[in-house]
């Protein structure tokens, strides 16, 4: 019994000391946006002056750097894209999962073949495509490339159907249901988790894409996304003026996509155990 | 194959064992995949040969209305009362003559030597200005081109796929049974043909996002596309497998081959260590979360989660600061006087591959920490109870249930992750920017992985017959490995098992 005493008092220490590793970059990024001085670094650990400057300094000094339109051009495309593309994913999940039909398993292997080229290969070619239209730089073309995109991240939610026995909707067919009936009164009510996975991820990325967002929007500062905005602030130029309100504008930006993963990480879980490892 | 000795192993055996197997078959696989190349090939033609002569059997067995059927689309339809649907056939045929004849046929016309006028300018005498002529754009010939030849091939599908409906419509009616009317049409798609409702827009935006610009980028390998060759000012044309072999050393820039061989490397030594360390490091971690007596794991666990809810590139930037030379970090170690001058964590080539592979830890050991974690929670706990009742000690129930059990199951995530390491771009880009740039190099630093450097070299020099290249070695290199995952873990086979 004392072994085992020893043995968890050893976790406890490596778990709080791993801890502190983890928990120290997210504590200096909240230090550093209080931080009166201005500057890149400074040259000792702790800021002499705090203050809440930088988090005023985003919302009134928009003259460069128009943070709160940048905040809701994301919120906007985050919305928007999330809703396109959890339509996509169900429904191209759905197909593939539950219904056999003629060319299924081609369908299948093609999407496996157009995954292994680099994402940011075909962007260079998707702004030609968004310039011949007259499409680019505008938050429609980002919401009509991320959700299209997203269409062939299928494979985890079409894990999750998998798992569902496909005995209900052979029950369902003998009493007369339509496959489009079994989709909508059967299959989806069950799917809770994988829907809110999808949303989840969905939502999250523009928030968190840099390179997409970058080709398309080359220097249309005005319709920026909090990454790209916020990278403009730590450019070699601008880093001395503008890394303590960086600091600022990235812990607006992770305050409510942590809060919203935190709640949801039981479906997370849930949605990457189910889906992708189960296989 | 299945022996005694297979059945008789281990999880980890058993994965080992195929793995041998895999490899012992390789060359045969290899070479068997090329002997089969005639058969198959074959096979293709002779079912291309029966559908056609399918074809050609409706016209010579079919009536007048379906003769007329592959001349006019949809008249066959049209003539059984399906009105709906013939004209809409009907329209389908005219829309694609409009666009074939008006600028599909121009475009793929030119598609051979991607133009040959560049703009010029001509001096107006009467306005005392430069006129420029419009001349071809190699860009644009190239995309319209392939979007022209996509869409005759739709239109082909729906040309054959009209050819069917007038003959099945006249068979049905000539057997005098009933004719689907447009209200059968419409709810055949909720039904059998449910999974064409479904899949139509995704199968769009795909094609559209994609494959099309897949396609554009691949063709753009076999050209000279660079800033010299920058439409419509200049024209670009077809050099074959010209880019291909200055990649791996050919060509006119010897820097080019060396850069792409260390580059590749790095990439695949990241990769390795990136995941491994991930990997191992999260099931630890994971694992001793977990384990009886441990308390406040919700805790714990909610801190680790923490770093992958804040965007990447806010930590990673946050973390490059921290790094740097005059950074947190160092102005730390110095104060506590461990260290007299500050480390170059990003600035030397060899420190800084050490950094990224120890970042990388921080952003990705939370992430197979949580995939582990779900896995643990699944291992059916009268493994556990049977095993004490056996005496096994927890030491042995460590390594004879969890970490096969774990291993197992997650052997497909393991090759994934590798792929998608291959690819992470934002680790890289973001931490060390790829560099510290070196002048052995070309375009390219220290740290730059292929797709960083592809980034680097579409973005900077607009270099794009190179990066696409580059964009095709990525993916054979992903290509490899997947292909390894799937075909022989048998995940792609197993997908049946549950229902």
């Amino acid at each position: 019994m004392k072994k085992v005493k020893a043995a968890n008092v050893v976790i406890y220490i490596i778990l709080t000391v791993l801890a502190i590793i983890w928990l120290i970059p997210i504590f200096f990024l909240l230090v550093h946006s209080l931080r009166g001085e201005p500057g890149a670094a400074i040259k000792y650990i702790f800021p002499k002056n705090y203050t809440l400057d930088n988090y005023t300094r985003l919302f009134t000094d928009r003259e460069l750097f128009d943070f709160p339109r940048w905040y809701l051009n994301t919120l906007i495309v985050s919305v928007c894209s999330c809703i396109l593309s959890t339509i996509y994913v169900l429904m191209i999940s759905y197909a593939l999962s539950r219904l056999r039909f003629k060319g299924r398993g081609g369908y299948m292997k093609a999407g496996l073949i157009l995954n292994m080229f680099p994402g940011f290969m075909s962007m260079i070619a998707v702004y030609f495509i968004l310039k011949a239209v007259g499409l680019t730089q505008s938050l429609l073309a980002l919401i009509l490339v991320y959700s299209g995109t997203s269409a062939l991240t299928y494979y985890i939610a079409k894990g999750f159907f998998d798992t569902i026995p496909m005995a209900l909707d052979e029950a369902a067919r003998i009493d007369g249901a339509s496959k489009a009936t079994i989709f909508w009164k059967i299959t989806l009510p069950l799917s809770k988790p994988i829907i809110v996975y999808t949303v989840l991820m969905a939502f999250m990325s523009p928030w968190m894409d840099y390179i997409f967002a970058s080709v398309i929007m080359k220097d249309n500062y005005k319709n920026y996304t909090v990454a790209l905005g916020l990278f403009q602030m730590i450019t070699r130029e601008n880093i001395y003026d503008y890394f303590t309100m960086f600091c600022a504008g990235a812990v607006l930006v992770a305050l409510p996509i942590a809060l919203l993963f935190l709640f949801m990480q039981r479906y997370y879980v849930e949605g990457v155990t189910g889906g992708a490892v189960k296989g | 194959m299945v022996d005694i000795d297979y059945l008789a192993a281990g999880p980890a055996k058993r994965a080992w064992i195929r793995f041998v197997k895999w490899i012992k078959n390789l060359p045969g696989d290899v070479g068997g995949f090329f002997m089969a190349l005639p058969k198959r090939s074959r096979n293709v033609l002779v079912s291309i040969g029966n559908t056609l002569a399918s074809y050609w059997h409706m016209f010579v067995r079919g009536d007048w209305a379906t003769k007329l059927s592959f001349l006019v689309m949809g008249f066959g339809c049209l003539r059984r009362g399906q009105v709906v649907k013939g004209l809409l056939y009907l329209l389908v045929q005219i829309a694609f003559w409009i666009f074939f004849l008006g600028f599909g046929i121009v475009y793929i016309a030119k598609l051979g030597t991607l133009g040959t006028e560049t703009q010029n300018e001509v001096w107006n005498e009467d306005l005392g200005i430069f006129e420029y002529t419009r001349g071809d754009n190699s860009m644009l010939v190239l995309l319209y081109g392939i979007v022209s030849l996509l869409i005759v091939i739709v239109y082909l599908v729906m040309y054959f796929s009209s050819l069917r409906a007038s003959y099945e419509a006249e068979r049905l009616a000539r057997n005098g049974q009933r004719v689907p009317t447009l209200a059968d049409d419409i709810r055949s798609y909720a039904n059998e043909n449910f999974h064409k409702t479904l899949l139509f827009l995704p199968s769009l935006a795909v094609v559209i996002f994609t494959i099309l610009p897949l396609l554009f980028m691949i063709m753009l390998a076999f050209t000279n596309y660079d800033r010299f060759h920058m439409p419509p000012g200049n024209l670009f044309t077809w050099v074959g497998f010209e880019n291909f072999r200055a990649l791996v050393g050919f060509g006119d820039n010897p820097l080019l081959g060396s850069t792409f061989r260390n580059i590749l490397g790095w990439t695949l030594v990241w990769a390795f260590f990136a995941t491994i360390t991930n990997y191992t490091l999260g099931m630890i971690l994971a694992i001793i979360i977990n384990k009886k007596g441990i308390r406040f794991k919700k805790f714990f666990r909610t801190i680790f989660v923490l770093t992958i809810a804040i965007p990447q590139f806010v930590s990673l930037m946050f973390m490059r600061n921290l790094l740097a030379e005059t950074g947190l970090v160092n102005v730390f170690l110095q104060q506590m006087g461990w260290i007299d001058a500050p480390i170059r964590f990003l600035t030397d080539g060899t420190i800084a591959k050490f950094t990224v592979i120890a970042v990388n830890m921080w952003v990705g050991i939370p992430y197979s920490m949580l995939i582990t974690t779900g896995i643990l929670l699944n291992i059916p706990d009268d493994l556990y109870e049977a095993s004490r009742i056996d005496g096994a000690s927890p030491a042995m129930q460590f390594f004879k249930i969890t970490l096969p059990y774990v291993m197992f199951v997650t052997t497909p995530y393991l090759i994934t992750q590798f792929v998608g390491n291959i690819n992470n771009f934002n680790v890289i880009w973001f931490l060390s920017g790829g560099g510290p740039m070196s002048g052995e190099y070309y375009q390219g630093g220290k740290t730059d992985l292929l797709i960083t450097w592809l980034y680097r070299i579409t973005t900077g020099e607009q270099n794009y017959k190179l990066a696409s290249v580059i964009g095709i070695a990525t993916f054979v290199v992903c290509a490899v490995f997947s292909l390894i995952v799937y075909s022989r873990t048998g995940s792609a086979n197993r997908e049946g098992d549950f229902q």
